[in-house]
């Protein structure tokens, strides 16, 4: 390479021969394998499209088994009832205070008119059989209309009013109602040929399940509702946004750009990755003695579930954020460095910016991953019945997928709805979150 | 036996430079170095190199791939810093100041000292932020009105200003290679330095668009000391006025341009300019 001046005919007229003889060799040899290259690609992309409609399969089995389950929960029951607010029954009269009027007796008021709606109930057994049609959401909803207009006292109203889950289902699932042996339902016959009366009559009707989007749990399923679990989950995952991604976007910054490489730095990087990989219940733990126990933060908090969700996606969102660190070309570095910015201003100024799509794909993935965690929280009493909608970060609550276990867990059928219907809102949320992903991503991709 | 045989080759050839052929010092130097070695961990980049760069003229830096004239040019605005395992030892400086001295911070040294490199690249902003980007993050203007007639300023000595006055805003990556180089060297300019570094400007330009580059080097010349690294001895030849030899990391033969092409000293130097090598 260096010297040529010693081997000046080194490369003269006798290759040429060797050339066209392994040229025509070349070509045969070529065309032999060609063949099996081809079918050897062929297959691969079988593989891939076998592989991808396989998993779409999957998915599309698992959503539609989600939406048929989950779907009904959204709709609820309502039963009409003409209902005579007797303030003798309810022990309150006009002058009552807004504590009495919550706490008067309106299981009473509409006992009385499910049994004037049906005087054939005369038996022990039938009555209570007839009072087990209506949720003890009527109740709530009684009360809060005459908290609302307390005129409404002695006079007789034309209610819509909650109906148990058991009639709500048997509704919504559209049977015959005029053949009871053929439905499977815990409901008596005699139950059955009521709700056939209701319906016949149209005094039953479905409409939005509202109770669901503003009730915090209950352990009647007609009642229960995920907005504290919402609440919690925002919460929690606002806590663990708050900590983690600047935390995580800082180290990952100064072990991308300003640490030195040493063995400091190797060690650093490996428990990094190494942390990625413990099991989420370990964090659990670790909140569970070190925020609990020991600094004393209240049990079952968002704070807590925020600090032990972001220790769990410190690494995810500090390996993603060095890896889109890495990716921006360092031309821009030298262009920046060769005009004399400091290596601060070349980081924030140029570097930054190009990595931070990247980053906030790590940050959303960290957070999704938070989000659908379930064991970390059991560990730290999240898992708690939390039936009033938490209001700040130190309230008990819980979140999505734990609602979602609790709710699995539970013997009423009617939570299988719920169950399923919890998981739509959770996917909701997740896509919710997807999108402003993409929306910010937009945002900082114009800039290029 | 091959690598072996080369590796004495080299060896030998290595061994054959003893000292540097020609006068590497001018009388009035913009940047005088001596005696500087480069490392790279354990492996030796540069040799003993002095050159002295002087004003208001273009010194082109030419040698075969990997013989150090890049990683020389890079010293002199203190480029090599970012590499964690270049060390340099020798002495070099800046109108009698030294570069690695406690009085010259890197920042300061690289605004005086602009450096244009091998592919074009501006960032990932405005042609006029482009431009303003040096003035603004070293506070050379005051208001708009000032920064407006930097940038304006600029891009007309680069010669870009007539193709771009009405997109100012448009974004600096949408123009075409030789455009973008011109408005490196715009943004180059726009700090007002001392010297101007150019590693290989022209590598990845089409002829047309390094011809521009070449006369607005040669215009340059006036104002700044431009410092020259190429693979095209053509366009050494065309656009400066004395040449430096880098071969296997030392400087052979450093000499007036037109010497250099038409009577250069050193047999090595002989050889590549005539194409025998490299």
């Amino acid at each position: 390479m260096i010297d040529v001046n010693n081997s000046p005919g080194a490369s003269g007229s006798e290759p040429s021969n060797d050339t066209s003889a392994t040229r025509k060799n070349t070509t045969e040899l070529v065309k032999a394998t060609l063949a099996r290259r081809y079918a050897a690609e062929k297959r691969f992309r079988f593989y891939g499209i076998f592989a991808i409609a396989a998993s779409l399969l999957f998915l599309a089995v698992l959503l539609t088994s989600i939406f048929i389950k989950g779907l009904p929960a959204f709709t609820a029951t309502k039963v009409q009832l003409e209902v005579t607010l007797d303030t003798e029954l309810l022990g309150i009269d006009a002058t009552a205070n807004e504590d009495a009027i919550r706490a008067a007796n309106y299981a009473a008021v509409i006992k009385k008119a499910m049994r004037e709606r049906f005087p054939d109930a005369t038996k022990r057994k039938q009555k209570k059989e007839l009072d087990r049609l209506m949720s003890t959401g009527a109740e709530y909803d009684i009360a809060r209309r005459v908290q609302e207009n307390p005129n409404l006292l002695g006079q007789t109203v034309t209610l819509w009013l909650q109906a148990d889950d058991e009639l709500d289902a048997l509704i919504k699932s559209g049977v015959d109602l005029t053949k009871p042996d053929a439905i499977s339902t815990r409901m008596s016959d005699q139950q059955i040929a009521w709700a056939n009366q209701f319906k016949e009559t149209g005094e039953v009707k479905t409409g939005f399940n509202t109770a669901f989007f503003t009730n915090g749990d209950s352990r009647e399923p007609e009642q229960a509702g995920i907005r504290a679990a919402l609440t919690g989950s925002a919460f929690t995952l606002l806590v663990t946004f708050l900590l983690s991604f600047p935390i995580a976007v800082a180290a990952a910054i100064y072990l991308e750009e300003f640490a030195p490489q040493n063995r400091w730095t190797d060690i650093i990087e490996v428990n990094i990755n190494n942390l990625a990989a413990v099991p989420s219940i370990v964090f659990g733990l670790l909140g569970l003695a070190v925020f609990i126990n020991f600094m004393h933060l209240p049990r079952s908090a968002p704070i807590v579930g925020g600090l032990v969700l972001s220790l769990m996606t410190l690494p995810t969102i500090i390996i993603a954020s060095r890896a889109s660190l890495k990716a921006v070309p360092p031309s821009i570095r030298e262009a920046a460095t060769g005009l004399g910015a400091s290596p601060q201003q070349v980081v924030w100024h140029h570097v930054l910016p190009l990595a931070m799509p990247g980053i906030l794909t790590g940050t959303i993935i960290g957070l999704a991953q938070a989000l659908g965690e379930t064991a970390p929280l059991l560990m730290i009493g999240m898992v708690a019945f939390i039936v009033d909608i938490p209001t700040s970060i130190t309230d008990a609550s819980t979140v999505l997928p734990v609602q979602v276990f609790l709710w699995a867990d539970s013997p009423e059928r009617a939570f299988v709805e719920r169950t399923s219907a919890a998981i739509i809102v959770l996917l909701g949320f997740l896509v919710a979150m997807n999108a402003v992903a993409v929306l910010l991503r937009k945002k900082f991709e114009r800039r290029w | 036996m091959v690598d072996k045989a080369l590796n004495d080759t080299h060896q030998s050839a290595f061994d054959a430079i003893k000292e540097t052929v020609g006068e590497f010092t001018v009388a009035d130097p913009k940047m005088r170095t001596k005696n500087v070695d480069v490392f790279y961990g354990d492996k030796q980049a540069i040799f003993d190199v002095s050159l002295d760069i002087g004003n208001n003229e273009v010194i082109a830096m030419i040698g075969p791939s990997g013989c150090g004239k890049s990683t020389f040019l890079r010293c002199l605005n203190r480029m090599n810093d970012t590499i964690p395992t270049c060390r340099v030892s020798g002495s070099m400086s800046l109108e009698g100041e030294d570069l690695y001295g406690p009085n010259l911070d890197p920042v300061l040294l690289r605004a005086r000292v602009g450096m244009v490199f091998q592919k074009p690249n501006p960032f990932a902003k405005s042609i006029y932020d482009n431009v303003a980007y040096g003035p603004r993050i070293h506070g050379l203007s005051n208001n708009r009105a000032e920064l407006d007639d930097i940038v304006i300023g600029s891009l007309k000595k680069a010669g870009l200003y007539d193709e771009v006055k009405d997109r100012l805003e448009a974004p600096g990556t949408s123009l075409s290679g030789g455009q973008q180089q011109r408005l490196c060297i715009a943004r180059t300019i726009a700090v007002s330095p001392e010297v101007i570094l150019m590693d290989e400007p022209c590598s990845a330009l089409d002829p047309i668009a390094t011809a521009r580059i070449e006369e607005l080097i040669d215009e340059l010349r006036e104002n700044y000391a431009i410092a020259i690294v190429t693979h095209s001895m053509q366009q050494a030849a065309r656009v400066s006025q004395r040449t430096a030899y880098f071969h296997l990391g030392k400087l052979v033969e450093v000499g007036e341009t037109n010497h250099i092409f038409t009577n250069p000293s050193h047999e090595l130097t002989e050889n590549y300019i005539t194409g025998r090598f490299g």
